[in-house]
């Protein structure tokens, strides 16, 4: 990704130094050349249509191909791509917080194996904050109240800076933190030694049944909650007949203000979990709604959910 | 000859025309206001440039040690809100456009001159409050006041503050709206709207976004105020509020507001060239329209400061599209100034070099604009040092150079006194060589990495750093000079007479300064604007 947006901004510079010359110069042997003790009678020219457009039309063209461009780049960072491993993040004042799905907890430090994608779910706990890693020409904001994501894929070994870069308050510029990106093995040795006791769907599952949500939403459809087997990353019908995709921020607001979207065939029963569940524990909740409709490559996070028939639909 | 000099001295015009408080503080008349309002926002130019200086001070090392991390972000908030709303907004259309707008259209004065009256007090009643929260401990949300920190995380002057700018936006409005009528109304006969001086159009299409625009965020700041208060839920969304919508409406008006601060200093621009070029600005109708173009498209595009904050991805692309298209206008401008030059007999009076530099400058703030317009390069330049470098370029290479153009373009006119041209042209240089060592640095800071409104930073960005500080330092000579020499040649300038540059339009066919209604019969005009062909080959009379 930073090869391509260098690209871009290598091809940007160099059209706007040739602008920029080209003004320059103008302006430079205009007024030297018609300069008064040279020149001393103007020549009254009243416009000229041709130049206008031309100066209009090309300009225009020039930055249609520059929007093209930056938008795909920006609508490849936008979609996570397919297996991405995940790693959550909350920002706070002043301070990243960040948890593997393995369930290793790390504090302004994100270790990351070099070559695989890395989805960034991340949320605040108190104001904005921001995502940056300049080495990956990354950035997204992080907010309060809703999931944003963002990914990445590391290619060189090696530490980089992490920055806050939205204004969050007195230690802005002490929010800040690194990624050290790290081959496979040393990875796995890394996480191996990360003092992790159970991955994040099985702390969620934990939380799932001390909830007491899983009274309601049970794996069979005898629940009086929908059941969340096999739900993520699919379209959910509501009783006022609009269609959502049950993404992280679908999960995360049925969680929070579950009075938001009800699903049709059920009831608006469901009470808040506002106030009872933190930034880590909802991420754990997500976690494992999420593991609900993965095949069996989860099962060593402690998942024991059977596969749900998910890849075929 | 000395003789014809003490009688131009002692005939009546708007100076001489009462010594006492009173006289000038109840003034209806738009040339005293335009004064009163130089005068206030000169002083608030000077607070906010003090805050950038320590500013760039702290930031000569990479350490937090000149000043806490408090004190540095209220001081790089204060120095946003002294000058954007106390400074930049009101410079060029609450003086110059105030002074002249009546002079170039041959009125005796605004439309509403105690609305114009109301307008400066307003505006003063603004900056009281600003700076009083200054005063009291200041206030370090930023000058965007981003929500949920501002209306529940800060513990400063948020309110104070908040009010000091909702109260001086309605100074704003009615500048905006006296504007208006008064183009549309009291142009003298023969005045068409093809003959108006460009200057009238730029700050035209400025009144429209002042009138349209304010309101959006005088709502905006007082819901702001109102959270802090009672908690009402809007932004923060622990109360069920929502921060983007904050985002949505404060760059509603914030992203128009930088074209009220850039359209009427390119009106300046559009009456220097063709007078130091004695030619027709080329292409006038371009320019004008121009205007209006820049004025109505830059509604249309306040979300390209939102491409990493959280909104979709098909929204983003709707707003990369419409912000390159806002880029056209201005491009054009360029062009046109630049093809004014071409067969022109050029004089490089002071008023001319500094509008050469903003010819410069502003094509590199514009361009690097439509770096930022750009969905994949904005992502990882938002929010760092680019995006500062950038905005410096069109608000001070641009708009700051724009105004210092008018000032030493018109301030014959305004005191009937020439300014020393040695020492302006010196502070010129300075200006443009400090500016370009302070902001050009910023540019590459911001491409590695380094994010804005940070305290302390990585090592590896001091040298930069202590370039922008070398050149902050040249920058401020280059301000403080005019303002010695402008108010020495009150004194000891010499006198300017009626038209010391030869230019062309109606503010030159009065005396310098002019009397208090202006004209003596209301011109009528027969003639084009900028019509240099015809303008008779006098020698000029500065710096002879």
């Amino acid at each position: 990704m930073a090869s391509q947006v260098d690209g871009l901004y290598l091809f940007l510079v160099s059209v706007s130094v040739f602008f920029t010359l080209l003004i320059f110069a103008l302006v430079f042997v205009f007024a030297v050349k018609f300069r008064k003790s040279a020149h001393a009678k103007a020549e009254h020219i009243e416009g000229s249509l041709p130049l206008e457009l031309t100066w209009t039309l090309i300009p225009l063209g020039i930055t249609m191909i520059f929007f093209a461009w930056g938008a795909l780049i920006y609508f490849q960072e936008a979609r996570p791509p397919r297996g991405a491993m995940e790693v959550y993040a909350v920002g706070k004042q002043w301070m990243w917080k960040f948890e593997h799905e393995t369930g290793q907890r790390e504090i302004n430090a994100l270790h990351v194996p070099v070559g695989r994608d890395v989805k960034m779910i991340m949320s605040s706990q108190d104001v904005i904050h921001s995502f940056y890693v300049p080495a990956f020409r990354i950035k997204q904001d992080v907010l309060p109240g809703r999931y944003t994501t963002t990914w990445f894929r590391p290619t060189k070994v090696g530490t980089y800076h992490l920055f806050c870069a939205e204004y969050c308050g007195t230690e802005h510029s002490g929010m800040i933190g690194e990624v050290v990106v790290m081959e496979a093995t040393a990875y796995q040795a890394w996480l191996a030694n990360g003092g992790a006791t159970a991955s994040m769907s099985a702390n969620g599952k934990e939380l799932f049944s001390q909830l007491g949500c899983a009274t309601c939403h049970r794996s069979d459809t005898q629940g009086r909650g929908p059941n969340l087997v096999g739900i993520f990353g699919k379209p959910v019908q509501l009783n006022d007949g609009r269609t959502v995709m049950a993404d992280e921020n679908y999960i995360r607001e049925s969680i929070l203000n579950p009075q938001a979207k009800i699903v049709a065939g059920f009831q608006p029963i469901m009470p808040t979990f506002q106030g009872q569940v933190t930034e880590e524990s909802l991420g754990a909740l997500v976690s494992y709604v999420k593991s609900l409709s993965q095949p069996q490559q989860k099962a060593e996070g402690g998942t024991p959910q059977p596969a749900a028939a998910n890849e075929s639909n | 000859m000395a003789t014809a000099v003490q009688a131009t001295v002692e005939r009546e015009n708007y100076l001489n025309n009462g010594y006492t408080l009173k006289s000038w503080l109840l003034t209806k008349d738009h040339k005293r206001i335009a004064i009163l309002y130089l005068i206030s926002i000169t002083a608030m130019f000077f607070v906010g440039g003090f805050f950038a200086m320590l500013i760039r001070l702290e930031l000569l090392t990479p350490a937090g040690d000149l000043v806490s991390s408090d004190t540095y972000n209220k001081l790089f908030t204060m120095h946003g809100i002294s000058m954007i709303f106390f400074f930049l907004i009101p410079s060029v259309p609450a003086v110059l456009g105030n002074f002249l707008i009546p002079l170039m259209i041959g009125a005796k004065d605004l439309a509403f001159p105690k609305l114009n009256l109301a307008s400066w007090y307003i505006f003063m009643i603004g900056a009281t409050f600003g700076l009083t929260s200054m005063l009291l401990g200041g206030v370090d949300t930023g000058w965007t006041f981003y929500t949920p920190f501002s209306t529940t995380y800060s513990n400063t002057h948020v309110i104070g503050a908040a009010l000091g700018i909702f109260i001086a936006g309605f100074a704003s409005i009615f500048t905006g709206l006296n504007f208006i009528v008064t183009i549309h109304r009291m142009r003298a006969p023969g005045m068409t709207w093809n003959r108006l001086p460009l200057f009238c159009w730029s700050n035209y299409a400025a009144s429209v976004i002042m009138v349209l625009g304010t309101p959006v965020v005088a709502i905006t700041i007082l819901l702001v105020a109102l959270e802090r208060l009672f908690h009402i839920g809007v932004f923060n969304p622990a109360l069920g509020g929502d921060p983007l919508l904050f985002q949505h409406l404060f760059w509603f008006y914030s992203h128009p507001a930088v074209y009220i601060m850039i359209l009427p200093g390119m009106g300046v621009i559009s009456e220097v060239v063709p007078c130091f070029a004695r030619k027709r600005v080329f292409g006038y109708e371009f320019v004008a329209l121009a205007s209006i173009a820049i004025a109505v498209l830059g509604f249309l595009v306040w979300a390209h400061h939102m491409y990493v904050a959280g909104i979709s991805v098909y929204a983003a692309l709707v707003f990369s599209l419409l912000s390159y298209l806002v880029a056209i206008p201005s491009a054009v401008k360029v062009f046109n100034w630049t093809a004014t030059l071409y067969k022109g007999s050029i004089r490089y009076d002071t008023p001319m070099l500094y509008a050469f530099a903003f010819i410069g400058l502003f094509t590199i703030g514009g361009l690097t604009g439509v770096f930022l317009a750009s969905l994949g390069i904005d992502v990882h330049v938002t929010d760092t040092y680019f995006v500062v470098a950038h905005f410096h370029f069109v608000m001070v290479g641009g708009m700051v150079v724009a105004y210092l153009a008018g000032l030493h373009f018109w301030w014959p006119k305004m005191t009937g006194k020439l300014y020393p041209e040695g020492w302006a042209k010196l502070s010129a240089l300075l200006v443009f060589v400090g500016f370009n060592l302070t902001f050009l640095p910023q540019f590459v800071l911001g491409y590695m990495g380094m994010p804005r409104r940070y305290h302390a930073y990585p090592p590896e960005f001091q040298v930069l750093n202590v370039l922008s500080t070398a050149g902050a330092s040249v920058l401020a000579v280059g301000y403080v000079l005019p303002m010695i020499y402008f108010v020495w040649s009150l004194r000891y300038g010499k006198d300017a007479g009626p038209n010391p540059w030869n230019a062309v339009g109606l503010e030159w066919m009065t005396e310098s300064p002019p009397p208090t209604h202006n004209f003596d019969e209301t011109p009528v005009v027969t003639w084009e604007a900028y019509d240099y062909e015809h303008q008779p080959d006098e020698e000029v009379t500065v710096g002879r």
